[in-house]
């Protein structure tokens, strides 16, 4: 009843061509966004509120890695989803990301902290171009591993030359403080606020760019590739661009991991395991999604801190200690099966879901 | 001249033990497409359980014969619960799948089991063989040899199972066209069971094998990413290329730590296979033995 796009009609090229055509989607994101930027830094602020949430948790634990782990999952849905070149080293690039802003802002005097982490996101590109060289001959499960080599090659360098992590002796990097613009960002609200502003605009051009004309490439390349060469698709830059972009975003996305949410990081923090993670995102939120990636992040973040909480819950209710190896194998086995599950129960991801749910909901509560 | 053989023979050994992961790998991807990252997690499971079963008494043939049960058991699982609802999804599905099935499979050992690391004797010790140690001076470990014999057996074995037996022979139609075995009737779900039955037995002795030289620990489950180098560098479909590749690795990966690895800090181990796999790819992009892929438009 309420989501139907009756009565709206296109007058313009404009309006053909907009994020959202229908007028409740717009009105749904926008009240979306407003909340995010708006709602929650207020209700975080309100004295009666504070005291009863625990929102410097929520900003800490959930939120920012939350949007942190959003951003590196679009950047693989862009190289795996859209360009259907399957990555295992999205932590590497993380990694170099992370690094390079540090270096940045410890060696260029003066240099504005949103410019070093376009630095970084560059860096990380031109890394990724690199490791991107082998996809122009080999595909599939062997370029898969074939990315495994950025993963344990940046790792090790990152641990062995002392340099980057400016010869400090375990390897852990300690964040500068963040400074935008003459703000200095360093309560949780505004790490919170910095992090959605950016990636906010990451993701709107995520969006504009998957609808391009590189973005159509992309998609045609990952569909069938020979067959898009033959159409006269150049196969090399459009491979590489997506190395080059999905690079950028996991390397933007590295930054802000190691300067918005953790503070200090070392090499061993991006292993397998992230690179493992941020695929799960993908896979179960849907490749070659945006709206996908935020799902899966989502997904993935809250799903082990409600199973967690659980535990605690059964813990408290029925007055028993449950041993910590128990709890921590349990919560592996539910995970992985629920991954098995997801998978087998819709395939496409969660943001096949929300589209089969909406097809759903313009036709309510007619069955046809 | 002799320290360079030493390094490539105990290379050579080490190689014999990735091919046996490898192995696993390359069975199940062969049968059924399906690239199971979950092998390092049966190595792991396999081994947990053999030893596991001992310390509960019983001898170690009835250990092993038990385990063997658990790994069909879980085939039979897997099969059922992962494989056959999952059919004719996209390869990249089903390889997140069995990355799921990996964390079940760990948590499933883990609880059953206990975490701890857990020793396991097979009776040969890890000590030269002074015979080779008084003639030439060069330090073989007796267990590293025999370990390579019963690989060696093992490959013989499934040889002869693939070449000879009529479900060996039904196994390679299926590998070779799905649907052209499907037509001469040949059932697809039980080829499954038998080849993830085959790639659990793989997995106990290869459990075995590394179980007795580093204990029976969660680390076992990492053997899975030594074998992808190997695997992509052999070919992901062929057994040949999984012991070759495995040989080529484990020489070259010792030889490189021990000449290469003064100049830039040592540790390259980790990356060293990828970036060689990686260097055989770009000649060769289906690995050394691997089938070479057609393209039709």
């Amino acid at each position: 009843m309420l989501y139907r796009e009756t009565g709206q009609f296109k007058t313009a090229y404009a309006a053909d061509q907009q994020l959202f055509p229908i007028r409740q989607d717009r009105i749904a994101i926008l009240a979306l966004l407003a909340m995010a930027f708006i709602g929650i830094p207020l209700a975080a602020v309100t004295p009666g509120l504070a005291g009863a949430i625990d929102f410097n948790y929520w900003f800490n634990g959930v939120l920012i890695p939350l949007l942190i782990f959003s951003l590196a999952a679009l950047g693989l849905n862009i190289l795996t989803g859209y360009a259907g070149l399957l990555s295992l080293g999205t932590a590497a690039f993380m990694a170099v990301g992370a690094f390079a802003a540090y270096n940045f802002e410890l060696r260029v005097p003066g240099i504005p902290m949103l410019l070093s982490f376009i630095l970084a996101g560059g860096v990380a590109a031109l890394v990724g171009i690199v490791f991107g060289l082998p996809s122009l001959r080999i595909r599939g499960f062997y370029l898969a591993v074939a990315t495994l080599a950025a993963q344990f090659f940046v790792v090790w360098a990152l641990t062995k030359f002392a340099w980057f992590s400016n010869y400090s002796t375990s390897g852990v990097i300690t964040a500068q403080k963040i400074v935008v613009f003459g703000w200095a960002v360093d309560t949780p609200v505004e790490r919170y606020l910095l992090v959605l502003a950016i990636v906010c605009v990451m993701a709107l051009a995520a969006k504009n760019l998957v609808r391009s004309a590189l973005g159509r490439s992309w998609m045609a390349v990952r569909d069938m590739d020979v067959a898009a060469e033959v159409v006269g698709i150049p196969i090399m830059k459009t491979k590489l661009l997506a190395f080059a972009i999905s690079s950028f975003y996991c390397g933007v996305a590295g930054a802000l991991y190691a300067f918005a949410y953790l503070g200090t990081v070392e090499p061993a923090g991006f292993e397998l395991d992230l690179s493992f993670r941020i695929l799960f995102m993908v896979i179960i939120g849907g490749a070659g999604s945006i709206l996908g990636s935020f799902l899966g992040a989502a997904f993935i973040v809250l799903l082990p801190i409600f199973l967690d909480l659980s535990a605690n819950g059964i813990e408290h209710t029925f007055g028993l200690a449950l041993p910590s190896g128990l709890v921590s194998n349990l919560t592996l086995i539910i995970f992985g099966a629920l991954i098995v599950f997801f998978l087998v129960v819709e395939p496409l991801g969660l943001a096949r879901l929300w589209q089969i749910a909406k097809e759903k909901l313009r036709l309510w509560p007619f069955p046809h | 001249m002799q320290f360079f053989f030493e390094v490539l023979i105990g290379g050579l050994l080490a190689g014999v033990m990735y091919s046996l992961v490898a192995l696993g790998f390359v069975l199940i991807f062969k049968a059924s497409g399906v690239f199971n990252f979950a092998q390092g997690a049966m190595v792991f499971f396999a081994a947990l359980t053999t030893v596991g079963f001992t310390s509960m008494g019983a001898p170690f043939w009835l250990a092993v014969a038990l385990a063997l049960g658990v790994m069909a058991a879980l085939a039979f699982l897997t099969e059922r619960v992962v494989l056959r609802p999952l059919v004719n999804q996209p390869q990249i599905t089903l390889f997140m799948a069995t990355i799921g099935l990996a964390f079940v499979i760990e948590g499933v050992a883990q609880l059953t089991w206990g975490a701890n690391v857990r020793a396991l004797d097979l009776g040969v010790a890890d000590e030269p063989i002074e015979w080779l140690m008084d003639r030439t001076g060069m330090n073989v470990s007796k267990f590293d040899l025999v370990a390579s014999g019963i690989a060696a057996g093992l490959v013989a074995v499934l040889a002869v199972f693939f070449n000879k037996t009529r479900t060996g022979r039904a196994l390679r139609a299926v590998a070779d066209d799905h649907q052209a075995a499907l037509a001469v009737g040949i059932s697809l779900q039980r080829i499954w069971v038998i080849v993830w039955i085959t790639a659990g037995f793989v997995a106990l002795v290869t459990g075995l094998l590394w179980g007795a030289r580093n204990g029976v620990q969660f680390a076992l489950t990492f053997l899975a990413l030594k074998a992808l180098p190997v695997l992509i560098l052999g070919g992901l479909d062929s057994i040949a290329g999984a012991i070759v590749g495995g040989l080529i690795v484990g020489a070259s990966e010792k030889l490189a730590e021990v000449y290469l690895g003064p100049y830039v800090g040592g540790g390259i181990e980790s990356w060293f296979p990828y970036l060689l796999a990686l260097g055989f790819l770009l000649v060769r992009p289906e690995g050394l033995f691997g089938e070479r892929r057609i393209d039709r438009v």
